[in-house]
C-alpha cells in the first residue's frame, strides 16, 4: 500500500522554504484566475451553463457516445472502446506494434497517466517521449506530474537546470528559464520531426460532429500530430459534449480557470485525418460508469481538468501533488480516486479542510467539498479509516454528546496548554504541532465569555 | 459482449433520469463597445502584436521585400502575391522564417484567430514556422467565442484551430517564455 497523504505531506513539508514557495506560486495562479474571471460579468452564468450542459450530457451519455462514434467513423476516424486501463494500453500497443514502431511522442493526457501507459509501453520496448515541457522535465527525472496543468510546479529552476544538464547537456549553473526552454525546444523539435505516431489527450469531444478539441499553450500536441502518420486521441467517456456551440461556453471557462489566460494559445479541432494519415480515438471507461452510478459522486464526471481546485486548495498548496500518490491529485482527484480504488485511496478525502474554496472556483460547479465529506462517510462505513482516526473520532463524538463533559475537557485542555505548554510541543504526543504553531490558550471558554457579556 | 456494448449498457444502467438540455441565450451577453480596440488589447495580452495597414498593397510589398532579402517565406494569402505550395516534409518546413496565413476572423474577448486547414496548405505550417503572420480584414472580427462558433462549421474541413499569440510556456517556475515549440512571434496584420 502507498504511504498515506499525511506521511508524504510530512516529507514535503520538511523543506519549509520550498513549501512556502510552492504555496505562494499556486496562490499567484489562483489570483490570475480571479482577475480573468472578474473581467466577465457573465462568469456565473457561464458556470451555470457549463454545469447544466454537463448534467444533461451525463443523463444522455449513451446516446451522445453512440452519436459521436457514428459521426467520427463517418469522418474516417477509427473508434476503439476500452473497458479499463489494461484495455486502453493494449489497444494502443497493438496500433504501435502493427506499424512496427519503437518510438512515439505524446502530448499531455491525464488519462494515459491514469492508465500508466508510459510504463506499460516502456516494458514492451517502446520509447515514449512526453512533449509538454513540464512533462518532459518530470519524465527525465522519472517522476510523475505533480499537477494536471503545471506538471513540474514542484520544481525550482535549479532542479530543471540540473536535469537538463544531465540529459540535454546544457551548461552547469545556467538557471535561465529562457535558455532552458530553448534547449528543450531544440531537443523536442528533433523528436517531432522523426515521430511517426503521436498520442494526444482530448479536452472536448463533440457528439454532433464526431470531432475533438485539444488545448495547449506550447503547440506540442499539434507539432506531434501533424508530423506523424498516425494520431491516437485518448478520451474518457465523460469528455463528450453535445454540440459545437457548447465549445463556446467551455473554451471561455477552461483557460481562465486554469491559468488566468483568456484562452489557450492553441485550441485545435480535429475531425478528419489529413491525406495519408490515420486517426484513432480510444474511448475509455475505467471506472467512470461506476462513478456515474454513485449518485453522490456522479457529478465529479463534469470535471474539465482545469485544476482551479488545486491552485486554491490550502492543503494541496502546502503538501504538493506527489503527496496524493495518484495521477490526478488535488481536491477533484480525492473524489475520483476512491472510485478507482477505495482502499488504496481511502486517505485522500481526508486531505482537505472542507473549506469549500474548491467548490467556489469550480467552473462546472462540482460540489467538491461536499463530496469529500460524503466519501469520508462511505470510507468509514467500509471500515477503511485508520484506527487512530476512528477511535479519536469516537471519543470526540462521546465528548461532544455530553455538554458537561465537554466543558470539563475544554477547561482541562486550556489549563494544560497554559501551564504545561512543553507537553503540547512534544510532537509524538501532539501530531497537530508537527507542521503548525499552537495558539495561546484563552483563560476562559467562549461559553463563559458569552455568559458574562450577553447583556451588554 | 464487446467493450463497446458493456460500456454503453453500464451507462444506461447507471445514468440519472433525463435532465433537459439548457437553453443558452447567447444574446444576453454584453459585447465590447469597440471590437477592434478590445481585440488589439487581447492580442497584445497573449503575446502577439497587431499591425494596421491601409490596404492590401502593403502586404504584397512586405512579402516581396522579405523574399528578395533571401528569407525563406511561405505566403498563403492571395493579397500577398504568389501563393506558395507548402512542402509536406516537416524537416524542410523547419527552416521557414515566416509564414503568412489568412485567418477567417478574430475574437475580441481573447485575441484568438480562427485558421482553417485550406488556408494553411499544410496543418503543421502555423506551428513549425519561426514567425507567424495572420492576416485579417478589419471587418473580420467577432465579439466572443459564442459568436465565433456561430460563425463557423467546425467540421467543414478536417482541421481548424484558434490561435491566440505565439507558442508559450511557463512550465519552469511559472516564468513566461515565448517560443516553446511553435512560433516565437505572432503578428496580426489587419487590413483597414
Amino acid at each position: 500500500m502507498n504511504p498515506s497523504h499525511a506521511k508524504l505531506a510530512e516529507a514535503f513539508n520538511a523543506d519549509e522554504k520550498r513549501t512556502d514557495w510552492h504555496d505562494q506560486t499556486l496562490w499567484f495562479v489562483r489570483q490570475k484566475r480571479d482577475k480573468a474571471a472578474h473581467v466577465l460579468p457573465e462568469w456565473e452564468k457561464l458556470r451555470q451553463w457549463a454545469s447544466d450542459i454537463k448534467d444533461h450530457t451525463l443523463s444522455n451519455l449513451d446516446v451522445y457516445l453512440a452519436e459521436f462514434e457514428q459521426k467520427a467513423t463517418a469522418n474516417g476516424v477509427q473508434v476503439h472502446w476500452a473497458l479499463d486501463a489494461a484495455d486502453h494500453n493494449a489497444i494502443i500497443h497493438k496500433i504501435i506494434r502493427d506499424q512496427g514502431l519503437t518510438r512515439i511522442v505524446k502530448s499531455k493526457s491525464m488519462l494515459t497517466e491514469e492508465c500508466h501507459l508510459n510504463d506499460y509501453l516502456q516494458q514492451s520496448g517502446i520509447e515514449v517521449i512526453d512533449t509538454d515541457l513540464g512533462e518532459r522535465i518530470v519524465q527525465f527525472r522519472k517522476e510523475p506530474p505533480s499537477h494536471i496543468v503545471l506538471p513540474a510546479i514542484h520544481l525550482k529552476k535549479q532542479d530543471v537546470s540540473e536535469t537538463f544538464q544531465e540529459h540535454l547537456g546544457t551548461e552547469a549553473g545556467n538557471y535561465d528559464p529562457q535558455y532552458l526552454t530553448q534547449a528543450a525546444r531544440i531537443h523536442l523539435r528533433e523528436k517531432f520531426i522523426q515521430s511517426e505516431l503521436a498520442i494526444t489527450g482530448v479536452n472536448f469531444a463533440v457528439a454532433e460532429t464526431g470531432g475533438f478539441v485539444v488545448c495547449t499553450n506550447e503547440g506540442n500536441a499539434d507539432m506531434g500530430v501533424h508530423s506523424a502518420k498516425i494520431h491516437i486521441g485518448c478520451m474518457g467517456i465523460e469528455k463528450i459534449i453535445p454540440k459545437a456551440e457548447h465549445l463556446g461556453v467551455f473554451t471561455r471557462l477552461l483557460a481562465r480557470s486554469a491559468t488566468g489566460q483568456p484562452i489557450t494559445t492553441y485550441t485545435s479541432h480535429f475531425h478528419r485525418p489529413r491525406p495519408g494519415q490515420e486517426m484513432h480515438i480510444v474511448i475509455v471507461d475505467n471506472g467512470r460508469t461506476r462513478q456515474l452510478g454513485r449518485e453522490d459522486f456522479r457529478n465529479s464526471l463534469k470535471c474539465i481538468r482545469c485544476a482551479a481546485c488545486f491552485n486554491t486548495c490550502p492543503v494541496y498548496r502546502r503538501s504538493g501533488g506527489h503527496s496524493y500518490h495518484t495521477a490526478v491529485a488535488g481536491p477533484i482527484g480525492s473524489i475520483l480516486n476512491p472510485n478507482l480504488d477505495m482502499k488504496a485511496n481511502a486517505d485522500l478525502p481526508f486531505a482537505s479542510t472542507l473549506c469549500g474554496s474548491c467548490t467556489n472556483v469550480c467552473p462546472v460547479k462540482i460540489n467538491i467539498h461536499e463530496q469529500l465529506w460524503k466519501w469520508r462517510q462511505v470510507i468509514a462505513e467500509e471500515g477503511l479509516v485508520a484506527p487512530s482516526k476512528k477511535y479519536s473520532m469516537k471519543m470526540m463524538a462521546f465528548v461532544l454528546a455530553r455538554p458537561s463533559l465537554y466543558r470539563i475537557a475544554g477547561s482541562a485542555g486550556r489549563w494544560v496548554m497554559r501551564n504545561l505548554s512543553f507537553l503540547v510541543k512534544v510532537k509524538s504526543l501532539n501530531p497537530w504541532y508537527k507542521q503548525r504553531e499552537m495558539p495561546d490558550a484563552p483563560k476562559e471558554s467562549f461559553r463563559d465569555w458569552y455568559k458574562k457579556n450577553k447583556e451588554v | 459482449m464487446t467493450g463497446r456494448e458493456k460500456i454503453l449498457s453500464d451507462v444506461v444502467k447507471n445514468k440519472p433520469t433525463a435532465i433537459p438540455l439548457p437553453v443558452l441565450d447567447f444574446k444576453s451577453i454584453d459585447q465590447p463597445f469597440d471590437i477592434l480596440e478590445t481585440f488589439t488589447k487581447y492580442v497584445q495580452a497573449v503575446g502577439g502584436e497587431v499591425v494596421h495597414v491601409a490596404h492590401e498593397q502593403a502586404l504584397l510589398q512586405q512579402v516581396t521585400n522579405e523574399r528578395s532579402a533571401g528569407k525563406y517565406i511561405i505566403n498563403r494569402v492571395p493579397a500577398g502575391g504568389q501563393v506558395d505550395d507548402v512542402p509536406v516534409d516537416p524537416a524542410i518546413l523547419e527552416s521557414v522564417y515566416r509564414a503568412y496565413i489568412k485567418g477567417s476572423f478574430g475574437v475580441a474577448e481573447n485575441g484568438a484567430i480562427w485558421v482553417m486547414e485550406s488556408a494553411m496548405g499544410n496543418r503543421i505550417l502555423p506551428f513549425i514556422c519561426e514567425q507567424l503572420v495572420l492576416v485579417l480584414h478589419k471587418t473580420e472580427l467577432v465579439a466572443n467565442m459564442h459568436e465565433a462558433y456561430a460563425s463557423i462549421q467546425i467540421d467543414k474541413e478536417g482541421y481548424g484551430v484558434f490561435i491566440a499569440g505565439p507558442s508559450k510556456t511557463a512550465d519552469i517556475e511559472q516564468s513566461l517564455v515565448i517560443g516553446a515549440h511553435g512560433p516565437k512571434a505572432l503578428s496580426v496584420l489587419i487590413i483597414m
